[in-house]
């Protein structure tokens, strides 16, 4: 079923009584070309390009909970691409890209609003150092406009531009940065490539992983013995626990970041707000709540929720941004589990068993991630070579030294990021 | 959650700073293979579930090894880094 506005107003006149399930929910066929490991949007995305981009339809995405219940159901929905070390800057920008046509291309309203990200900067050092910032995504291609202070005045008017502690010297806007419906992401891409032909296998959780001979045949589930050439570990905070199947241990450790949502207000908040040196960022969704997080917890976490002390933080960081939210009520707190790198940057790579691929590293940026990060993993899979705009995601980097790709500068160790 | 110093009791977690896994305590020998020196800095078990850490209470400037489950934040038991070697 194609969506139209026809469709919709159609629908309107039938008492909404023609739709139907968007995508089947098929039995596992003993053998795949392909079995992806995670239904998220990384692992979703990525059976949707290698049905896309390389006619692989015979593939198996293997989901234990139900599709999109993770981190893409669980983050602040940003987009961005304002990445300033190559590596990340090409793979960002072209994710980017593909998020501009992702509706049409998915024909699923996924609600992607370029509004504007406003990174906040409180000092002169600071001015230079996003100065120099908004020029690499510039030579990148990308857009970015150096504001002063009376500028994001203009924009945000509401700020507390006289902080005493971080008073407000000007922003870095990056105009096509915005926002995304993050459950239309994984529903988007969950029907493109069930329509492709792509099995999406819920409540099938993977319980080993068998090579033989270095070489991966398959995999074991609770819904029994699945087949396949090719298997890729795409399980952000679990891969830890699905690489160990495959006897690998990872530069990986999982940590908790928390966001928060307020009861829905008119219109305020017409931007995506960083205040990065208070550990805090702020957008308003399209229900009208105000959607903001912080800083990760800083201990290794599994349990999708977080303590006291990091929301009391994130609270005071938004007071004294914009003391104006006081009155707001939050409604809600949840916890993501992030798969922390060591430097920050995430990994897709091959691994030293033959046909089996890895992809995760995302710390707390994998949303924004998601259509370029399948386009390379799919382009990996199908052609067991690196897409070019990830060809520096390598697994080995941190063994090494080499390409590293520390974006806050903190150096290369677990814990700093 | 609270954790409890072993020389001051059971504190708020504000109190702590978290260093990562108390794997940190078995630093490579000076001239180790790198592959040691590359698992010790990178690689991780990452359990879900018990788990061993490394912590520091600000307050009293001291190092401790924390027994904590990393599926449901429980700590089990916390101790200084000499017992935790013994």
């Amino acid at each position: 079923m194609r969506y139209s506005g026809f469709k919709v107003f159609l629908e309107g006149l039938r008492g909404q009584s023609g739709w139907k399930p968007v995508w089947r929910d098929p039995e596992p066929k003993p053998v795949y070309d392909v079995v992806i490991i995670g239904g998220g949007g990384h692992g979703l995305s990525t059976a949707y390009y290698l049905a896309k981009n390389h006619g692989l339809t015979n593939v198996a995405v293997l989901e234990k909970g139900y599709l999109g219940g993770g981190n893409v159901g669980r983050n602040t929905t940003i987009v961005r691409a304002n990445y300033f070390l190559p590596g990340n800057s090409e793979f960002y920008s072209h994710s980017m890209k593909l998020w501009e046509g992702l509706a049409a291309d998915l024909n699923y309203n996924v609600m992607h609003s370029q509004r504007g990200l406003i990174n906040l900067f409180h000092s002169d050092g600071q001015r230079d150092a996003f100065a120099r910032r908004g020029n690499a995504m510039i030579n990148q291609g990308d857009d970015a406009v150096l504001l002063d202070r009376e500028g994001v005045r203009s924009y945000l008017p509401y700020l507390d531009f006289d902080n005493p502690r971080f008073p407000v010297y000007g922003g870095l806007l990056h105009p096509r940065g915005g926002t995304a419906r993050h459950d239309a992401v994984a529903w988007g891409y969950a029907r493109g490539a069930d329509r492709r032909g792509v099995d999406l296998l819920q409540q099938c959780e993977v319980t080993g992983i068998d090579i033989e001979g270095g070489q991966v045949t398959g995999v074991q589930t609770t819904r029994g013995p699945i087949k396949a050439k090719k298997v890729a570990m795409i399980a952000a905070g679990r891969s830890g626990q699905v690489a160990a199947m495959a006897g690998m241990r990872l530069p990986i450790e999982s940590h908790v970041l928390q966001a928060f949502v307020t009861e829905g207000l008119k219109p305020v908040i017409d931007h995506v707000i960083s205040f990065g040196m208070g550990h805090f960022y702020i957008s308003q969704s399209d229900k009208g709540g105000l959607v903001f997080g912080g800083d990760l917890d800083f201990y290794a976490s599994y349990a999708q929720r977080g303590n006291l002390p990091m929301a009391e933080h994130v609270m005071e960081a938004g007071m004294a941004l914009m003391p104006m939210i006081g009155q707001a009520r939050v409604l809600r707190s949840w916890g993501g589990i992030m798969d922390m790198s060591p430097d920050g940057s995430p990994i897709i790579d091959r691994t030293a068993t033959k046909g089996l691929y890895l992809n995760c590293g995302w710390c707390y940026g994998g949303f924004k991630a998601v259509p370029a990060s399948g386009f390379a993993t799919a382009h990996l899979i199908a052609t067991d070579r690196p897409h070019e705009t990830a060809a520096r995601f390598r697994l080995d980097r941190f063994a090494t030294g080499r390409g590293l790709m520390d974006e806050e500068g903190t150096g290369a160790q677990h814990n700093l990021h | 959650m609270r954790l409890t110093c072993p020389h001051c009791g059971e504190r708020d977690l504000r109190e702590f700073a978290y260093k990562g896994d108390a794997l940190a305590l078995s630093r490579p020998e000076a001239n180790a293979e790198l592959q040691a020196w590359h698992e010790y800095l990178h690689i991780r078990d990452n359990p879900a579930g018990p788990t061993r850490e490394l912590w520091y209470h600000t307050p009293c400037g001291s190092w401790m090894v924390a027994e904590r489950d990393t599926a449901t934040h429980a700590v089990h038991r916390t101790m200084t880094p000499a017992e935790a070697t013994k």
